[in-house]
């Protein structure tokens, strides 16, 4: 897929100015962002029409009001029918090279295509059943035409895909007070206590090694799957049995998206599902950690309720509580870490300074001073 | 392993066999239908006791990932040879915890002996648990040798240490003027040429063995003292392949009808960088440091491997965790075992710079 990287200062439907600590987002040729396309983008992801009872539209996993979380433990689609992964923000997902948790779309119009038939989420009969509620709304029809010339009878899915990437992309927040003080070097815009969690973070905590940083940006994440011992874990003695039989219902044609949301056994078998490759077995992607400390719970299956219990799960070397049996597969990255309560302490404030700004109101009162320039620092 | 099987296969030109499942081993048309076929390969494990029922957690987890993943292999293997250096001290214990993780396995289990299995008791309680120290068997018209070629010196094994204890740890350290070289041994050798005595030349012959059965680095045991002798016995046979363990990397070679190749080790990679001996790591002292393994991963630069045998000639697909696979095979051609993609300088991936 050819890219460009998305020139920045060109007007509010964009990103405005290209926020502290993150690359220029990068939009594929074929889709090139314009202030109409987005605005078609935001309508067409907030319509509950596109659900088969007509209650649940992207935003109902993906809300603007939680960082586009739904912070349940995992996704709740239509008829309140229950998934198996955790909803990932879709802010910051124009950078990743892959979407879904197990990478099993590779961009953001491809990953819009799903959702919307899956059983579990919005359960649309077809594309074709959207596309006849989208032809039929003369806004609609008017919108389309403006942003890619077609007539109603034209209208293609693909359209719609794109427009709804076209807005996801304009979901970039970085200018954290991490990045304020990492990449624009102000000292007092985090506290000491999160400094001292960033050098955990890049020797003790061995975090770094996944959840990269560059020289200039940070998006906390090196695009691969890794098995942590998340889900798998509790897998162990039937995961030959599982992964042999699903390798021979993907044989036989079962549809991918569909299984790894419906079961959650098969969705614990993580980017093997996908790839089909041994080393996979409960592989999951990395996900960003810009404004984590607001998009609990976490993990794939939102096992994990808070940050600290993250820290822990690795800290015991990819199972919590510590002492528990690990699964076979996992990482060779993951190891007991051996850290003290302070350095955990240290990492949680850490990762609470990469907040953006327009997600700060957000954050709980009690949790504020962990943000920003804390009382210490400001001294 | 960002070269999964199918990657493999299309490779290896075998894309009618299974091309469907990734998770599926060659069997490639040659001679008899029904003669070729596949085993699985597990070594140096080093399964270490630190006290009590706690060993080393790193250890552990790469023998039992490789058990775990052989044991996925669709269609299955014949049968897993593991080779040698179950244990790291030769202790009961840890001979008992290394064989209980191998019964995961679902497949029947030939062994062969490593120094850090030997040199303890010589033998004894592995050879309770495993049995002979060395045999032969045939399968599928290839005749099988197994042999223990960690032997030494007499003097050295019996009359220079005063304990088993400090024996092992002499014969464990690396770079070690107290070190004695790795031989088959005169009483074995005369098993050999009796065994083979039976075999038509034109049988293929695989031959097990811990240590290299060449001679390649002898501060390192990489090296087996009556190799010439060895390869002499073998030398009249038109396919010979052996297959040896301890080096803990990727060696190939061929000295006139006999290929070479090691397996890796499920344990540490060798050499391995300094940063990769943190606090605990338990790896043993590093003579010659090589900016090589990921000191991040523990799993880099150690793997496993499914081996091929067809037309008597075996081809080793090697796993090798978060790094490409990679396949060493007999060219019919070059008449010598060839590495499918790093054979030739153009083909050659870059190193890596940033660790």
């Amino acid at each position: 897929m050819r890219v460009a990287l998305l020139l920045l200062s060109l007007g509010a439907w964009q990103v405005g100015a290209q926020p502290l600590g993150l690359p220029p987002v990068p939009v594929p040729e074929d889709n090139p962002q314009t202030p109409e396309k987005v605005a078609l983008g935001e309508r067409l992801f907030n319509d509950v029409r596109f659900s088969s009872n007509g209650a649940v539209s992207c935003a109902n996993c993906h809300a603007s009001a939680t960082v586009f979380t739904d912070t349940r433990p995992v996704a709740v689609g239509v008829d309140g029918l229950v998934g198996t992964r955790n909803s990932p923000t879709i802010v910051n997902a124009a950078y990743n090279r892959t979407q879904f948790w197990d990478g099993r779309s590779p961009t953001l119009e491809d990953q819009a295509l799903h959702p919307f038939v899956n059983p579990v989420e919005m359960a649309m009969p077809s594309h074709d059943a959207l596309l006849e509620i989208v032809r039929a709304d003369r806004d609609y029809v008017r919108e389309f035409r403006r942003v890619f010339g077609v007539r109603a009878d034209e209208i293609r899915i693909e359209h719609v895909t794109q427009a709804i990437a076209a807005f996801e992309r304009t979901q970039i927040a970085g200018d954290s007070p991490f990045d304020r003080w990492y990449f624009g070097g102000d000292e007092n815009a985090v506290s000491d206590a999160a400094k001292r969690g960033f050098e955990v973070f890049l020797t003790d905590g061995r975090c770094v090694s996944c959840h990269t940083i560059e020289q200039d940006h940070a998006l906390f994440t090196d695009h691969l799957f890794h098995n942590i011992g998340v889900g798998v874990n509790a897998m162990q003695g039937r995961i030959e049995e599982l992964a042999k039989a699903f390798l021979v219902a993907k044989r036989e044609g079962i549809d991918v998206d569909v299984a790894v949301l419906s079961d959650a056994d098969t969705s614990h078998l993580g980017r093997f599902a996908v790839t089909g490759d041994l080393s996979e077995i409960g592989a999951f992607k990395t996900p960003t950690l810009r404004n984590v400390a607001l998009t609990a719970p976490y993990m794939h299956d939102g096992s994990l309720a808070t940050l600290r219990e993250v820290v822990e799960h690795y800290n015991n070397g990819g199972v919590l509580p510590a002492g528990a049996p690990v699964n076979p597969f996992l990482a060779g990255g993951i190891r007991p870490l051996g850290l003290t309560e302070q350095q955990i302490d240290d990492l949680v404030a850490f990762m609470e300074s990469l907040t953006s700004p327009q997600f700060e109101q957000l954050v709980e009162p009690e949790r504020v001073s962990a943000l920003g320039a804390s009382e210490e620092t400001s001294r | 392993m960002k070269m999964n099987r199918r990657g493999f296969l299309r490779r290896s030109g075998a894309a009618a066999a299974a091309g469907v499942l990734p998770v599926s081993m060659v069997r490639l048309a040659f001679g008899q239908e029904g003669q070729d076929f596949t085993f699985a390969y597990i070594s140096d494990s080093h399964i270490q006791q630190i006290r009590g029922a706690e060993f080393v957690r790193n250890w552990d987890q790469g023998l039992k990932r490789a058990v775990a993943e052989a044991n996925l292999l669709e269609p299955e293997p014949d049968f897993v040879v593991f080779g040698g250096d179950l244990a790291q001290l030769g202790t009961k214990a840890e001979l008992d915890h290394g064989a209980e993780i191998l019964s995961a396995l679902k497949y029947p289990v030939r062994a062969v002996m490593g120094e850090h299995d030997y040199y303890l008791d010589l033998g004894e309680y592995w050879s309770e648990l495993f049995g002979d120290q060395y045999y032969s068997f045939d399968h599928k018209g290839v005749h099988f040798v197994v042999l223990n070629s960690v032997l030494t010196y007499d003097e050295w094994t019996f009359e220079r240490w005063e304990t088993p204890e400090r024996r092992m740890l002499e014969m464990a350290g690396l770079d070690n003027p107290n070190g004695s070289p790795f031989m088959v041994g005169e009483r074995q050798r005369e098993w050999l040429r009796n065994d083979l005595a039976r075999i038509p030349r034109t049988t293929p012959i695989v031959v097990l063995s811990h240590s290299p059965l060449q001679k390649i680095y002898k501060g390192w045991n990489f090296w087996t003292e009556d190799a010439e002798e060895v390869q002499a016995i073998l030398a009249p046979f038109d396919k010979v392949t052996v297959l040896y363990g301890h080096v803990h990397q990727i060696q190939y070679n061929q000295i006139g009808t006999i290929s070479f190749h090691s397996v890796m080790a499920t344990a540490w990679p060798w050499p391995y960088p300094s940063t990769y001996a943190q606090s605990g790591a338990f790896v043993p002292v590093m003579t010659v440091p090589m900016n090589r393994a990921d000191p991040f991963n523990e799993r880099d630069a150690t793997g496993w491997q499914l081996i091929d045998v067809h037309t008597g000639r075996a081809a080793l697909n090697y796993t090798l965790y978060d790094n490409r696979n990679r396949t060493v095979a007999y060219n019919a051609a070059t008449g010598r075992p060839e590495d499918a993609d790093y054979q030739h300088p153009a083909r050659r991936i870059p190193p890596q710079a940033h660790y």
